[in-house]
């Protein structure tokens, strides 16, 4: 028999219940109220009482009001039929929900149970299987996707049987395991999978070292992320933390773009339900909603639920990684799932460490990057989680506890500068201080060597050289005034902004500068490179600043035109032009 | 759920603080009115048959025998079209010597518009101002706060953005006025005979502070009737939000929970965005666009409140006085309308994006002249030629007296980069600078 429970206590969502029986931490049990069920996680045990955060408004909610334990924690249904779907922190599909307001203890079931899917069977009866093997696939809006043994499962099993090719909804019996002992499992499509765990159906999870091409040059050419790699973008409000997530959700080379939109605004979510489906993957043309997964958690939406929400986003990116594919998880912002966790603490009355966040912050949030990565499965196959968070700093301060920890965790780190953005030189990263950790890996060298050539590294470092030495000189000119340095420095200040104007800074708004493939990349930055090491002379610094100013327009002109187009060789025929004026021989 | 013939009528408080005071009651929901010797309060905290609530008007003179009584519901409105024309106090009172409202009785602060459910705003709303329309244009369905210092005339550029904004109702949800601000509204509204559209809820410096809290909920319980039930378009004004937190702080540091940045309680952040999230556009055609104030001390956007506000509000109007023309002005490199990628060069001219950049680019460049300037360093002809350009921009463009379409601010626009500089040094793409650029004459 479950055990039950009443309500003893209540403060804002936190409950404290009694309970008649063994509970555990993290278990799920609902409490009634009004006629109403609202969702609730053990997050405390002392004694008989189970202290509870409530995922919903516990108005009304009265003492002695009865609470039913689940003795299940906080899970989510993996199976076909995920994708393109609009879900909030606690897997409850979005669109089955009636009416235009949220309604306290509404619980949609995610996914479509009527729904055929075109079954093809990849094992056979007889053979041995493990958690993560794959069974069967079927097509999910162009994915092949993989129906597995479940990750519950320990031990090896054997296939008895499996259905043949055919049409099956997600509830059908498609296949029967027997462990060592004979005892038979049936399985259907699906399965559920306790968020706060990792999914560990993998061999081995190696150093990853694939470039993952985002489109956004300031990332790629600059400060790359890789496959199943981590990275972090905190900044100041209104620096574009969001609007640089976005474009990456659309134009990265992944297989599966997992957003989870946690504690930040309804209507940038709205943004993604009415451009997503029209728009297309750059890299199958297909439409971008059919490879997207939406975990809307938005900042007027449940606390509690806010912090499921971040966990729910990487259990989904890990099912999927576990099909071999390659996934993008993306969270906006972490900063509002700590928040939560704060909230909590607080209310729980725990010693507070900084800023009045939970002690074990730090390891809360390096627990969490832990779960991306690139992973070999069983089957020898390829998969991997990329993740990249978003941190909301407090004053926009990096010295505080999020970023600090979040720091700690991720390997790369963009970080938007107020004065760039002040200045409209978007992507605000700043190019000096953010940093990407897999330029160091050997691996990641080799392959970037094998992918476009082994001067492409030495030209990057060249670059920073050249924008470290621009703003040394900036700093500079400030201090002594234009002529109180010698002329070389204007020069060495100009070379660095055209690297700043026309690699770094990028519009996000416009339809082709928006996305730069790496080709292109690789063409912008050879032709910048190679005006930054000629030799120009000029008489005054008034003659330079000029000068290059039309050599800038010019790059910028070839940014915003189709790649080798008429016009794009037009503008580049006339930078020819512009550089033959000036350059010594 | 206990009806008024059986109320029952407890008289044993066992503890007062500031603004809280605890008896043994039962079968009491959570968030439950109460009445404190007349006196409204709301349920906080229940540990076993120990209630704890919160006095809205503060608890001075309470006394441990006084009569408490519940109301078997959380804090309501009566939303009907009579609320059109009306003024009333934190608790959805009239204060205005009119009758009382007769409609059907809404909680307030409800549940969230489901995030699939709402429509993407794209009606832009035009005021005018070209430091709002040109740089940072407002669309209905958004939320935005002017950032302002106390001495900055907040108020005075709010009801003008209100009246020109053509909106259905506007409702003004006032906290912590003045009762000389709060008759300056009053008035304002009156001249322009728009006082059939407007509903005031509004909390004076004379009211208790944590009365406050009731305010922006139950502004946005009427909008919601007017933007649901009667698919209008609906204007909230919020003056002051900083008020607001401060009474949240009160509430909460009384309550012993720990105070993080500022002092503010470690929630200020969604109580924020549970109210300001309330700004919708819905699929029927109605939709509720808030404009708040949050006031800053010495310009200081670190401090907790306009940070926390920057980071859920869809941008921020910031208002300085530029000592060069003696005006106030709306700041372009503070202030940002982030919906405005929505409307501009689509609801507007194609011209409007680069234009509003190039202008807003060419002014950063004046700010560094300037600052080398008052460095005591010598200034380049192209210097020379940004100090010109901003002190005209600033006058025609971002002083908020302006008063002009839309069109007239970018022509404005352009005229001004012809008069200062040459083409290659706007940055503008081509085809428009072929398109716009004026010939000269
Ligand atoms: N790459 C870009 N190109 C052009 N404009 C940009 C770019 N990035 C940001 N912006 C501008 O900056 C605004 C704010 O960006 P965004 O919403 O991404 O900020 P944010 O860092 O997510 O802020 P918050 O923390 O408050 O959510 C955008 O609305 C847009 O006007
Ligand atoms: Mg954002």
């Amino acid at each position: 028999m479950s055990t039950k429970g009443k309500v003893k206590g209540i403060i804002a969502n936190l409950v404290i219940v009694e309970a008649d029986g063994p509970v555990s931490q993290n278990e799920i049990c609902y409490l009634e109220t009004m006629g109403t069920k609202l969702m609730a996680e053990i997050i405390k045990v002392i004694g008989a009482n189970a202290y509870v955060q409530v995922f919903e408004s516990t108005r009304g909610l009265k003492i002695g009001d009865v609470v039913e334990f689940t003795g299940h924690m906080l899970e989510v249904v993996l199976g076909p039929g995920i994708l393109s779907r609009n879900y909030d922190g606690l897997q409850n599909d979005l669109d089955k929900m009636e009416g235009v307001f949220l309604k306290r203890g509404d619980y949609t079931y995610p996914l479509d149970v009527d729904k055929l899917w075109d079954f093809t069977p990849l094992a056979i009866p007889g053979d041995e299987v493990v958690a993560g093997s794959w069974l069967a696939q079927v097509p999910e809006n162009g994915q092949p996707h993989k129906i597995m043994v479940p990750f519950v499962l320990n031990g090896k099993y054997t296939v008895k049987s499996i259905v043949g090719k055919g049409q099956y909804n997600i509830n059908e019996q498609i296949a029967v395991l027997i462990d060592h002992d004979g005892n038979e499992l049936p399985l259907t499509m699906i399965q559920k999978w306790p968020v706060k765990k990792a999914i560990k159906a993998y061999r081995e999870k190696p150093r990853p070292f694939r470039l993952l091409e985002t489109g956004v040059r300031i990332i790629d050419t600059i400060n790359p992320i890789v496959e199943g790699g981590t990275g972090f973008i905190p900044g100041p409000f209104g620096t574009g933390k969001t609007v640089l997530q976005h474009a990456i959700s659309k134009q990265a080379e992944a297989d599966i773009v997992v957003i989870a939109a946690c504690g930040e605004r309804a209507n940038e979510v709205v943004e993604i339900f009415t451009e997503f489906p029209e728009l297309e993957d750059p890299h199958t043309g297909r439409k971008l909603m059919e490879r997207t997964v939406i975990i809307a958690n938005t900042s007027n939406m449940p606390v509690a639920s806010r912090e499921a929400s971040v966990y729910t986003a990487m259990t989904i990116s890990e099912y999927y990684r576990s099909m071999g594919l390659k996934v993008l998880m993306m969270a906006d912002s972490t900063s509002r799932w700590a928040q939560a966790l704060r909230e909590m603490s607080n209310r729980l009355e725990e010693l507070p460490g900084q800023d009045a966040f939970p002690m074990d912050l730090s390891a809360i949030i390096a627990n969490f990057y832990s779960r991306a990565g690139y992973v070999f499965l069983n089957n020898g196959k390829t998969g991997s989680v990329t993740f990249i968070g978003t941190v909301s700093p407090a004053g926009g301060n990096l010295k505080e506890p999020v970023t600090e920890s979040t720091k700690k965790a991720a390997r790369c780190f963009y970080a938007l500068q107020q004065s760039r953005a002040d200045s409209k030189r978007y992507p605000a990263i700043n190019p000096i201080d953010s940093y990407s950790k897999y330029l160091e890996y050997p691996e990641f060298e080799e392959y970037i060597e094998k992918r476009i050539g082994s001067k492409w590294i030495p030209m990057v470092n060249e670059a920073k050289t050249i924008l470290q030495r621009g703003m040394e000189v900036s700093e500079q000119i400030d201090i002594l005034g234009d002529d109180g340095v010698p002329i070389d420095y204007h020069l060495k200040l100009w070379k660095s902004e055209i690297i700043d104007f026309v690699i770094l800074q990028q519009d996000a708004f416009d339809k082709i500068d928006m996305l730069t493939p790496l080709e292109r990349q690789q063409y912008m930055l050879e032709k910048v490179m190679e005006i930054c090491n000629l030799d120009f002379t000029f008489d005054t610094f008034t003659e330079i600043s000029g000068y290059f100013k039309r050599i800038i327009n010019n790059l910028r002109q070839m940014n915003y035109s189709d790649f080798e187009s008429e016009k794009f060789v037009g503008y580049e025929n006339e930078l020819k032009n512009i550089i033959k004026e000036r350059e010594v021989a | 759920m206990a009806t008024k013939a059986f109320q029952k009528i407890y008289t044993k408080i066992t503890q007062i603080t500031k603004a809280t005071c605890s008896l043994k009651a039962t079968g009491i929901g959570n968030e439950e009115l109460a009445e404190v010797n007349g006196r409204l309060a709301q349920v906080v905290k229940i540990i076993g048959d120990e209630v704890t609530l919160q006095i809205f008007g503060g608890t001075e003179g309470i006394p441990t025998n006084a009569e408490v009584t519940f109301l078997g519901k959380s804090p309501t409105l009566k939303v009907g079209e009579q609320l059109a024309g009306r003024f009333f106090n934190a608790y959805g009172d009239p204060i205005d010597g009119g009758p009382q409202i007769e409609g059907e009785e809404r909680e307030i602060g409800g549940p969230s518009v489901n995030p699939v459910r709402r429509k993407q705003p794209s009606e832009l709303i035009a005021t005018g101002i070209a430091g709002i329309d040109l740089n940072n244009t407002l669309v209905s369905g958004q939320k935005i706060p002017f950032f302002a210092d106390p001495d900055q005339p907040f108020n005075q550029v709010m009801a003008m953005v209100a009246l020109r904004a053509k909106a259905d109702k506007i409702i003004l949800g006032g906290m912590g006025l003045t009762n000389d601000d709060y008759l300056f509204y009053r008035q304002v509204f009156d001249n322009a005979g728009a006082l059939d559209r407007i509903i005031s809820f509004v909390n004076t410096t004379e009211n208790p502070p944590v009365e406050r809290l009731l305010v922006p909920d139950m502004a946005l319980t009427a909008a919601e009737y007017f933007a649901v039930d009667k698919n209008e378009s609906v204007l909230v004004l919020l003056t002051d939000m900083t008020l607001y937190a401060d009474a949240l702080s009160i509430v909460s540091n009384r309550m012993d929970q720990i105070p993080s940045k500022d002092s503010m309680p470690g929630s200020l952040y969604s109580d924020l965005a549970k109210i300001y999230e309330k700004a919708v556009q819905f699929p029927s055609g109605g939709s509720i666009t808030i404009i708040a104030v949050t006031t800053l001390s010495g310009g200081d956007i670190t401090h907790s409140i306009p940070d926390n506000t920057g980071y859920i509000t869809e941008g921020q109007l910031f208002l300085r006085r530029d000592t060069d023309i003696s005006k106030v002005i709306v700041d372009p490199f503070r202030s940002l309308s982030r919906l405005k990628q929505l409307v501009i060069g689509i609801k507007t001219r194609e011209d409007h994006p680069q234009v509003m950049n190039a202008l807003i680019r060419l002014f950063a460049d004046a700010a560094n002249a300037k600052t080398k300037m008052e460095n005591g360093f010598d200034l380049s002809e192209y210097d020379q030629r940004t100090l010109t350009f901003a002190k005209e921009y600033s006058r025609n463009l971002l002083a908020i007296d302006v008063n002009i379409s839309i069109d007239e601010m970018l022509d404005r626009g352009w005229s001004l980069l012809a008069k200062n500089f040459k083409k290659e040094e706007v940055g503008i793409r081509q085809a428009l600078v072929d398109k716009y650029w004026p010939k000269s004459n």
